[in-house]
């Protein structure tokens, strides 16, 4: 018995000791980024080095704001962001209640086309999409940033899986009501969906947030920049200003940081989803 | 006005489905389906620009298989996914082991934030935060390899060293999302099975590799197609980090795609690569399928 108290303990000490040396690891490169906002470059390219800042040196910062148009690169991917995220939200439950509550002819083959697309390299799409933005006028535009990506089969494909658990009976008993079928999806459907509005929520939320490909082909005039593209543009060609990158990429991070610490659970749920349902 | 809305009424019901796909259908033709296509035919055009285009058939095929540069990027990505599949799968595996095991359970949820938020960082952040890193003679990591007597390493400006940075990366970027899905599978195991084995008198290992094993494997079959994927669309971190260098030692299929299309501009060359590149994340999403069903076929 006492044997196996023993064991107990060091097989305790010892899977916790190495999940805590992978913390450590994780969690060095977010210290290290954000103490380097606040070093001179004398200190940033210092032998031997030294995580913390010698003194709260602000000039990174203030250098950002005064040289780029750091807030104009934060509107804009706050607006790009949200809107992408609300239609995403919007469309794919409205599609996925279609798909899993109706019968109707098309419905198979629909379903067939979205799991099939789930496999689909966006890549493929880049060149195409690129010559379409051309075509409408859309380069360096919010509309390019966010009407091609407003939808996305792999969010359909939730939306529908979660309602296939929803009960027809409610829909029915509304139907008597003399319910529209669009009241019946917004006034009785959406409110029992919330927690696959909050998976579809944040998975398009940091995509949008994270997506650096797609707006560095079709944004091209510095003031249009979405946050990423902005911070990899300030790799200047003679002078690069490493402490203001760094600055901005902390500051860049943050909300989705911050929204992730407040919301953990949906988060995790929302990115692992993908994983026991497909 | 009131005939409308009775026949409105009448027939709702029927039109009701296609209008709440119909968003989605349009969207999806315009933005996807057209595009697919297009791509495919743009891809038999020597096309430079947007304006001159001729068509050459299959010769921008067959310019791939001779262009070495075009070989490199497939070697590298491949290098890389195979990383992915091999090295980061399994770790993320072990890794959910410790999560779900009961004597971690007071620290889970450090665990879950500090595995988690590199997942939500974007590429471009990761890249800049990694270029301080892997600096040779500033960087945070060779200052650490230095305290337990590593020599510095030239990450990012050695040939032989560059790759292996990015399989760091990668490593350090995916490792805790992969737990997470492994988590959630393992999570999904009733324990009377585990306890079952237990009385049986398999010993842990017995019992993970017959019992924990076979059912986890549709979230191994998740997990390592999306390595394959994420692998071969892998793009802002090689190409902040090192640009694909040096010497194309981290060329990889999407910077080289991008390269070709947006900075030489040849539009038909660059399709043929996007459609090579389909092919192969099918091909290999298409191999790991069949080996997981034949994985099921001989087992029961």
């Amino acid at each position: 018995m006492s044997r196996g108290k023993t064991g107990h303990w060091v097989s305790t000490i010892l899977v916790n000791g190495l999940l805590l040396i992978g913390v450590y690891l994780l969690a060095m490169p977010y210290i290290f980024m954000i103490a380097s906002t606040f070093k001179p470059n004398s200190e940033l390219f210092a032998f031997p080095v030294r995580i913390l800042p010698d003194a709260l040196y602000l000039e990174n910062y203030r250098y950002l704001f005064a040289e780029y148009p750091f807030w104009g690169w934060y509107w804009n991917t706050a607006f790009t962001t949200v809107i992408r995220t609300v239609l995403a939200m919007f469309f794919s439950a409205l599609a996925g209640y279609a798909l899993a509550k109706y019968e109707f002819r098309l419905k198979r083959a629909i379903f067939l086309l979205i799991i099939i697309s789930l496999m689909l390299p966006f890549q493929v799409l880049l060149t195409p999409l690129f010559i379409q933005m051309a075509t409408f006028q859309w380069l360096d535009t919010y509309w390019a940033v966010i009407v091609p990506f407003a939808i996305s089969p792999f969010f359909i494909f939730l939306m529908r899986q979660y309602m296939l658990g929803v009960p027809t009976e409610l829909m029915d008993a509304a139907r008597i009501d003399g319910c529209t079928e669009f009241g019946i999806f917004w006034r009785v459907v959406a409110p029992i969906m919330q927690p696959a509005f909050a998976v579809v929520g944040i998975l398009a939320f940091t995509g949008a947030w994270t997506d650096y490909l797609w707006p560095l082909i079709v944004l091209q005039s510095t003031e249009n920049f979405v946050l990423n593209i902005g911070i990899a543009s300030m790799f200047g060609p003679y002078r690069v200003p490493y402490g203001s990158i760094l600055a901005g990429s902390f500051l860049a991070t943050l909300p989705v940081v911050v929204f992730f610490l407040i919301m953990q659970r949906q988060f995790i749920a929302g990115l692992t989803a993908g994983a026991l349902k497909g | 006005m009131a005939a409308l809305s009775a026949w409105w009424r009448k027939h709702d019901r029927a039109i009701a489905p296609y209008l709440f796909v119909a968003p989605f259908l349009v969207l999806f033709f315009v933005f996807s389906i057209y595009p697919v296509l297009y791509s495919l035919y743009l891809s038999f055009f020597k096309a430079t620009g947007l304006s001159s285009w001729q068509f050459i058939g299959l010769e921008n095929y067959a310019d791939l298989l001779s262009d070495r540069r075009f070989i490199k990027s497939v070697t590298n990505t491949s290098y890389y996914a195979a990383a992915s599949v091999f090295l980061l799968s399994p770790l993320a595996l072990l890794v959910a082991v410790g999560f779900n095991a009961g004597i971690t359970r007071q620290l889970r949820g450090l665990y879950r934030v500090a595995y988690f938020v590199p997942v939500i960082t974007s590429a471009v952040v990761i890249a800049m935060m990694f270029r301080m890193i892997f600096d040779e003679q500033y960087g945070l990591l060779n200052a650490m390899l230095g305290n337990v007597g590593i020599e510095p390493i030239p990450w990012l400006r050695s040939k032989s060293w560059a790759m292996p940075a990015i399989v760091v990366l990668g490593i350090w970027t995916y490792l805790g999302v992969n737990a997470l899905y492994f988590l959630a599978g393992l999570q999904n195991i009733p324990h009377e099975l585990t306890e079952a084995a237990a009385i049986d008198g398999a010993n842990g290992w017995q019992t993970f590799f017959y019992i924990t094993m076979p059912i986890l494997r549709p979230v191994i079959m998740f997990v390592v197609v999306q390595a394959i994927i994420g692998s071969y669309n892998l793009f802002a971190q090689p190409l902040l980090l090192t640009n694909g260098g040096p010497q194309d030692a981290t060329l990889f299929m999407t910077i080289y795609l991008y390269q070709v299309g947006f900075q030489q501009f040849k539009l038909g060359y660059a399709s043929a690569i996007g459609y090579t590149l389909v092919l192969i994340v099918f091909t290999l999403s298409l191999i790991n399928l069949l080996f997981f069903g034949a994985f099921r076929s001989s087992e029961e």
